[in-house]
């Protein structure tokens, strides 16, 4: 069976209950894949994002998708706070792993080596350390009196991003955003939305070759053009500010966010 | 030009302090939603002979970086990175900054996004300058409610880098690592030492005779405003419009 499949089916590699991984705003969010995935109603999901979210988390946790969060910030940026993840952690409605970006990023990279744990510099003496009873402070064996944070691994069961290229075999070209190597890498599927599909093969040709996933991470790749919006897509869009406004603005109250979700996310638009 | 001070924003002085703190930077990278430490990075390519390297670490466009978003933390970690900039909800007098919640963790009274790359960076790279938008008792306070990242460290944890200044509206602050503590530098035009006191939570040194601090020079406005606000505006469109007078743009329409 090939891989290039109808979003839905692609999507169906991301049971309830999978650990999945995202990657952030600048790497290639799948916004129209995440839309089908809460229009499908997944139930949950332990989502671990590389390194940091906005409106993707946001609207799988307002739409009640995730049960555990493992992320080192969900927010904006200047536009402002994500209100649904605030709102859930105030209530106490997720189960919250805080994070710092490169903590994330040895975790992840741990798994596509196989290893165990990861390790970092930095974090010691502060309170996400205490926070995180699953990371462990040894001292350097190589060292003396060094102390230095391990991580345990993150192996997540399904990858999901968008990239700008995929051929008929389900290769996956992604330019320079590199953090999606490691999404594919570490986890134990990946599913792929892209804007736009290559006639040829992408690893015969050495420049995209060096850019390019292998299709042996990729479960199934799914045609979507524009699939990142409202976020941007590198230098094929930026992101619709104008529409993240709105929806900060709807998704102050439940009420809102459910208006929100009728309006963009449970009725599809038209293609 | 000849921009009297009333004709100079708030913002374009804090712009010009933090140009000046990362003088003689070699590689300045830029975290998510720092669009003035952006802009005095941006202005430091354009005015000094010996340009930085600028990384904005979420716009691939203006990044050096072709690793992905790790390869800021990797080059950090391996000291190739001279200055990065924090703010935190809370600000603390021994340099600890909170990115994460007010009150209890447990159960938090506000919840912020979250520690970012703060936890590291905040140790790795040498010259960290803090900027805080609101100067207040509520934001600048004696002990943070969550250390998201420790201004200081024991002897025996490695740390090369750290605070050395924090910018608000009101003022620059110097922190010195070795006491743990801020010292007032300059009070900006328009404000008072009096007022930097009763706005500030943590105690600092206040040394006779805090000098103003000096407005803009008319050349590094002139640049700002025609060079780097237009290109400010592509990464930070709401403090684009709000200091310069440039439209938020919507995104191409979507489809349907």
């Amino acid at each position: 069976m090939g891989k290039i499949r109808e979003l839905e089916a692609a999507l169906a590699a991301i049971a309830d209950g999978s650990k999945l991984v995202i990657p952030a705003d600048y790497a290639g969010v799948a916004m129209e894949a995440t839309r089908a995935l809460i229009r499908r109603g997944v139930r949950g999901l332990h989502l671990v994002t590389l390194p940091a979210s906005s409106l993707q988390a946001d609207l799988l946790i307002g739409a009640g998708c995730v049960a555990t969060l493992e992320t080192s910030a969900v927010g904006f940026g200047e536009l402002g706070a994500a209100p649904r993840f605030t709102a859930a952690v105030l209530a106490g409605t997720i189960a919250l792993k805080d994070a710092t970006c490169p903590a994330l990023h040895s975790a992840l990279r741990a798994a596509e080596m196989g290893n165990p744990f990861g390790a970092l510099r930095g974090i010691i003496g502060s309170d996400i350390l205490k926070q995180r009873p699953d990371w462990k402070v040894i001292d350097n064996p190589f060292g003396e009196n060094d102390p230095i944070v391990l991580l345990p691994a993150i192996r997540p069961d399904v990858a999901l991003f968008h990239a700008p290229l995929a051929d008929r075999n389900g290769n996956i070209w992604v330019g320079r955003r590199r953090d999606l190597f490691t999404l594919a890498h570490a986890s134990a599927r990946s599913v792929v939305t892209v804007e736009a599909l290559h006639d040829g093969d992408l690893l015969a040709d050495e420049v995209m070759a060096a850019a390019t996933i292998p299709a042996f991470y990729i479960e199934a790749v799914a045609l979507a053009p524009r699939g990142a919006w409202p976020l941007k897509m590198g230098d094929l869009y930026g992101e619709d500010t104008q529409h993240l406004l709105d929806y900060l603005a709807l998704a102050a109250t439940e009420e809102g966010f459910g208006r929100y979700l009728d309006r963009h996310v449970l009725r599809r638009r038209a293609a | 030009m000849s921009a009297t001070a009333a004709e100079i924003k708030p913002e374009e002085v804090l712009i010009d302090v933090v140009l000046r703190l990362i003088e003689g930077a070699r590689h300045v990278a830029v975290g998510a939603n720092s669009p003035i430490p952006a802009a005095a990075a941006f202005l430091a390519q354009l005015l000094s002979p010996d340009a930085p390297n600028v990384s904005l670490q979420q716009s691939p466009e203006h990044n050096l970086w072709t690793d992905g978003g790790r390869e800021l933390f990797d080059s950090a970690g391996q000291g190739r990175i001279d200055a990065f900039f924090f703010s935190g909800a809370q600000i603390d007098g021994s340099g600890n900054i909170n990115l994460t919640v007010i009150g209890d963790y447990a159960h938090p009274k506000a919840r912020f996004p979250g520690a970012y790359g703060s936890a590291f960076l905040y140790f790795m790279v040498p010259r960290i300058i803090l900027f805080r938008l609101e100067h207040s008792r509520r934001t600048l306070v004696d002990k943070v409610d969550f250390i998201s990242a420790p201004g200081v460290s024991p002897p025996n944890v490695f740390r090369r880098g750290g605070p050395v200044a924090l910018v608000t509206p009101l003022c620059h602050f110097s922190f010195d690592k070795s006491r743990a503590r801020f010292r007032l530098e300059s009070v900006h035009p328009g404000h008072s030492v009096e007022e930097v006191l009763d706005s500030t939570g943590f105690a600092f040194d206040l040394p006779a005779g805090v000098p103003a601090t000096p407005a803009p020079p008319p050349a590094t406005l002139a640049l700002l405003r025609a060079e780097v606000a237009p290109r400010l505006a592509a990464i930070y469109p709401k403090f684009a419009e709000k200091v310069f007078g440039i439209p938020v743009k919507a995104g191409a329409a979507p489809m349907g």
